[in-house]
């Protein structure tokens, strides 16, 4: 059987949907091309928003990579956008040239957004916000900083006005109606929002008429001029005032167009060969721009691709606003009426307002704006009409006070029915998660995720999809599993990070109470990863502290077992002198020190110290030029090095005097876990530089960089970076990759896992092929090292933390009785 | 029955320890940690990690805990048990915090309550 030709014009996320709903039916039955004028992959559009804020990057936001396609046989042509389709002769032509031939074609060429026809509206810095390219431009005015008038106050307005200000720029919000979101909130609930939104000192004008886009003599916008007169300022204009669906194509070849391409319950157009789903159809009368309808009409088409009769009958739609720290939640009609009753709860304190509309005692509407974990509940009711007049009075305090004692959340998870929407974004319902995890004994969210879908686009049902996998899985589920950093939070390593950097976070308790930890003070496994991240991205700015670093690290000695500590100083590269070896022995004598060992870094080993001795014993040591060899530190630990055309007869460069020179430019510096380094002055490599974090093979022609190695617990050997020709440059090179990995790794995440993460290519881009980058990079590492090449000993042998080395009081017999 | 004897000694003032901090009282043979929490409450336990003998006074305090610094067992400040799966009980001393000066009753462990 030959393949039916499956053509597809538009690459959003309705076609992305229904590819994978064919492909689930049936990998083999479609040879699949695709067209689309983005000249990307596909990505997850709702998801720009975080983008824009910086709480996401683009490559998180992807849901279909290259792999993908080549993975599934599909042949995309980017940036190829389809300009005529001839019908008698069932093929496509795109603008570059590109013509294929169909069998079915499907339509899915989304909308556009809206531009008012003001004055002014062809100026250089006028923006829409549809897709990546509107968002890399924000992000590149944002960099020139200024104000951003954003024009329309709806969903995607306010998420742009909002990323707008995390990225800090100045924003006002021009909004033509007196409340904002007024397609999906009632005026209470508008109120509120405008009122959270000018807290964040965003400027929102409601009832605004823009009258003219001021430009400059260079073509550039420069502000704005409302009807009553008032003019504001603006470097960048941004036009978020509706969408219209983008069905010129369809028009232009005859098929049957309203305001969008109409289509049939079966999602036909007027031409049996030819579907359309997404936000270009028109379908019983309605437009859809949100993406759950999308997903059901994306199902319908691929069944019916392979010969099925499935109908779309319409969606009733719910929406979600996604701005970090705003829980707003609106489905159904909420209009009044004679026919209307409704149910309002406030509760000023908390900023929580609610309010459901009944009719005929059922919901039709609901407005949840503070507090929404009862939203698709609601939600539920009103999809399937539920008469709810049993519950009425208790019903707007929601699922948990329904039927006597409150429940815990899991148990209202439990009573919900299998059709009940989970994921609102891609329409799963509870009783597909279910069985997903059953069958495929997924035992983590991602697992989840990447097979149901669910939680995988903004977000906001994570929780509701934890509690399922907690009801489905019992003692099996291990919430580590979705690797929320720790108990204290549900946010991962990444997402902290993120948000560190985004909302300028610069202290623990900051953190903890932006990003809403669940503990009072977190936990011996959060803190001492947020105290790196903050020593990490505040280098001058933060006060590191010391309580939430592990014992090691706060006394800067590595702690044994029986309580006492060991003392391993700096032999720089490895290198030592009869001087420095009389000073150790020395105070090895006179502290009574029990061993003395040579370590696995090329240094010696001073163990068995006690805490009370600590700083006589670095006083001495640091009288011998010595300082702390950090072998506790989650940081730089050695640079081992083999002794190079200095002694060597193979010895091809200075292997030992380039491991003295990194070791004296990157010693102190904290790192996510702790960073060895070595330098081999041949091939024959003596100082094992190819199982190291970072490691350096000298050859005739220069140095060859390594790097993610390992020889703990895992053993691995490195991996190439590049060659380079001079010491100068590989220092910065190593430096740069260094700083990378910082910036980068989560907590504890040796270089080689890290590497894992985020490939190999990707870190040899940026390293080795991206020279601004790796300056960059270099740069801010020489920042980061001005604040953390203090000596911790010296420090300490002057006074500091002395409360540390001694005790509090020492009680006599007589005092204690 | 001990419990009504008290004896309480002054050891210091809040002052001398850090928030979320410790610090040792040496008595004989014997060394108690004395630990800070965020709220300034303060609290004494035996140095002695039920597991291994780690030294808690080491350890990093958190919501009324301190996890040792040997292989991380969560210990109550309070109660001076294991918290969690663990098993254990490390002594733990009544402590009074008299206007910033500190007292404890070593006479008395908790562990008797
Ligand atoms: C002293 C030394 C052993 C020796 O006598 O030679 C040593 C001692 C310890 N190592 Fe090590 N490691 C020592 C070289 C190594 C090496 C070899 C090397 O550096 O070339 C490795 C393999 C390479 C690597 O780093 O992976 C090594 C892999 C580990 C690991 C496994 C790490 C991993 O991610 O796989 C641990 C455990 C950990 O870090 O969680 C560890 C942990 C430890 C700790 C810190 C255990 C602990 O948490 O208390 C030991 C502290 C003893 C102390 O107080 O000094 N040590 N350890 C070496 C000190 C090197 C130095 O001069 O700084
Ligand atoms: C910032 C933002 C936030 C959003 N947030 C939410 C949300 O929270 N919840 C929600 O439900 N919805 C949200 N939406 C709406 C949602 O993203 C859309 O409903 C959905 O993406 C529409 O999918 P689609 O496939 O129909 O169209 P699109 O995803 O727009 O894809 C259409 C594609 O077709 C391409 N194309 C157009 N014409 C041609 C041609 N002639 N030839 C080739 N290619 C062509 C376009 O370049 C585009 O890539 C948001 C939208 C934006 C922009
Ligand atoms: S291998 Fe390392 S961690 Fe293990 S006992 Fe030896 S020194 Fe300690
Ligand atoms: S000694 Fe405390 S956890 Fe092992």
């Amino acid at each position: 059987m030959t393949k039916q030709k499956l053509v597809i014009v538009g690459n959003g996320m309705a076609p992305g949907r229904m590819l994978e709903n064919l492909f689930e039916k049936d990998r083999d039955a479609c040879e699949v091309t695709i067209f689309n004028a983005e000249p990307r992959v596909n990505y997850n559009r709702l998801m720009l928003s975080p983008v824009l804020s910086g709480e996401k990057t683009y490559e998180d936001i992807i849901t279909h990579g290259d792999d993908w396609y080549a993975e599934h046989g599909v042949t995309l042509h980017k940036g190829a956008r389809i300009s005529g389709i001839d019908r008698q002769a069932k093929t496509v032509t795109s603008e570059t040239g590109i013509t294929a031939t169909y069998d079915k074609l499907v339509i899915a060429t989304g909308s556009s957004p809206f531009i008012i026809p003001l004055p002014g509206k062809d100026l250089d810095g006028v923006l829409t916000y549809r897709d990546l390219d509107d968002v890399e431009k924000m992000l590149d005015a944002a960099k020139r900083g200024g104000r951003a008038v954003v024009i329309g106050g709806g969903l995607l307005g306010l998420e742009a006005a909002a990323g707008l200000k995390m990225q800090g720029m100045d924003v006002t919000v021009l909004h033509l109606m007196p409340t904002l979101m007024e397609r999906q909130l009632d005026p209470a609930a508008g109120f509120l929002l405008e009122a959270e939104f000018k807290r964040r000192g965003i400027d929102v004008r409601t009832k605004a008429n823009s009258h003219e886009i001021l430009g400059d003599d260079a073509g550039r916008v420069r502000g704005i001029r409302l009807d009553d007169g008032t003019e504001i300022e603006a470097s960048i204009i941004v036009m978020a005032v509706g969408i219209r669906p983008s069905a010129d194509l369809a028009r232009a070849v005859g098929l049957d167009v309203n305001r969008g391409v109409l289509v049939g319950d079966d999602m036909r157009t007027s031409d049996p060969d030819i579907f359309s789903l997404g936000e270009c159809v028109e379908h019983r009368g309605m437009c859809y721009g949100l993406v759950a309808p999308l997903y059901e009409m994306a199902g319908v088409i691929a069944d019916n691709l392979l010969g099925g009769s499935s109908e779309y009958t319409g969606s009733v739609t719910a929406t979600k606003l996604k701005v970090t720290g705003v829980d707003l939640y609106s489905a159904g009609d909420f209009s009044e009426g004679d026919d209307r009753e409704e149910i309002v709860l406030r509760d000023a304190s908390a900023g929580v307002y609610k309010r459901i509309v009944l009719k005929d005692n059922k919901i039709v509407g609901a407005v949840l704006y503070g507090e929404t974990s009862d939203g698709p509940w609601f939600f539920d009711l009103l999809k399937k009409g539920t008469d709810v007049s049993d519950m009425r009075e208790t019903l707007i305090f929601g699922q948990a006070y329904q039927g006597g004692a409150p429940l815990d959340p899991t148990a209202a998870v439990a009573a919900l029915p299998d059709d009940a929407e989970i994921c609102g974004c891609n329409g799963v319902c509870k009783g597909k998660i279910v069985t997903t995890i059953k069958e495929k004994g997924l035992t983590s969210l991602d697992g989840v995720r990447a097979h149901t879908k669910a939680s995988n686009s903004c977000g906001t049902c994570t929780g509701l999809v934890e509690q399922l996998m907690q009801v489905t899985l019992g003692d099996a589920y291990n919430p580590a599993a979705v690797t929320p950093m720790c108990g204290c939070t549900h946010l991962g390593h990444d997402d902290v990070r993120r948000l560190i950097k985004s909302k300028e976070l610069k202290s623990i308790p900051a953190v903890m109470q932006e990003l809403e930890w669940t503990t009072s003070g977190g936990c011996a496994k959060c803190r001492p990863a947020l105290n790196y991240y903050l020593v990490s991205d505040w280098p001058d700015e933060y006060a590191d502290d010391y309580q939430s670093r592990f014992i090691n690290e706060r006394v800067h000695a590595n702690i044994q077992k029986d309580g006492t500590y060991s003392v391993v100083p700096r032999m720089w590269g490895g290198m030592t002198s009869s001087k420095e070896l009389r000073a150790i022995a020395d105070v090895v004598d006179k502290f009574n020190i029990p061993a003395v060992k040579c370590t696995g870094g090329q240094r010696i080993d001073m163990l068995g110290v006690k805490k009370e001795d600590l700083p006589a014993v670095w006083a001495d040591l640091g009288k011998a030029g010595f300082v702390s060899g950090q072998a506790y530190a989650k940081g730089l630990r050695t640079v081992k090095t083999c002794v190079g055309t200095d002694w060597c007869r193979f010895g091809t460069q200075d292997s030992t005097g380039l491991g003295i020179k990194l070791e004296k430019f990157m010693w102190g510096s904290w790192t996510p876990a702790k960073l060895k380094m070595a330098v081999s002055g041949c091939p024959r490599n003596c100082a094992e530089a190819t199982c190291k974090d970072i490691g350096i093979i000298c050859v005739d022609s220069g140095y060859e960089i390594h790097f993610a190695g390992a020889a703990g617990l895992d053993i691995k050997g490195t991996e190439v970076l590049g060659l380079v020709k001079t010491e100068d440059e590989a220092i910065e090179h190593v430096a740069a990759l260094a700083q990378m990995y910082r910036e980068q790794g989560h907590y504890l995440e040796r270089i080689y896992k890290w590497a894992k993460r985020i490939g190999l290519d990707e870190i040899r881009r940026q390293i080795m092929d991206d020279e601004a980058m790796r300056k960059a990079y270099f740069d801010r590492f020489v920042f980061s090292q001005k604040y953390a090449q203090v000596d911790p000993w010296s420090e300490r042998v002057s006074g500091r933390d002395k409360h540390e080395f001694k005790p509090m009081a020492v009680l006599t017999k007589e005092a204690a009785e | 029955m001990t419990a009504d004897i008290r004896n309480w000694v002054h050891i210091g003032t809040l002052e001398d320890i850090p928030r979320e901090g410790a610090r040792c009282v040496k008595n004989g043979e014997m060394t108690i940690a004395v630990f800070r929490t965020a709220k300034d409450d303060v609290f004494a336990l035996e140095d002695k990690c039920p597991h291994k003998n780690g030294p808690l006074s080491q350890g990093i305090v958190h919501d009324g805990c301190v996890t040792c610094p040997l292989h991380n067992w969560v210990i109550s400040l309070e109660t001076g048990a294991a918290q969690g799966a663990d098993e254990g009980r490390t002594a733990a001393f009544p402590v009074r915090l008299e206007d910033g000066r500190i007292l404890i009753d070593l006479s008395y462990s908790h562990e008797a309550v």
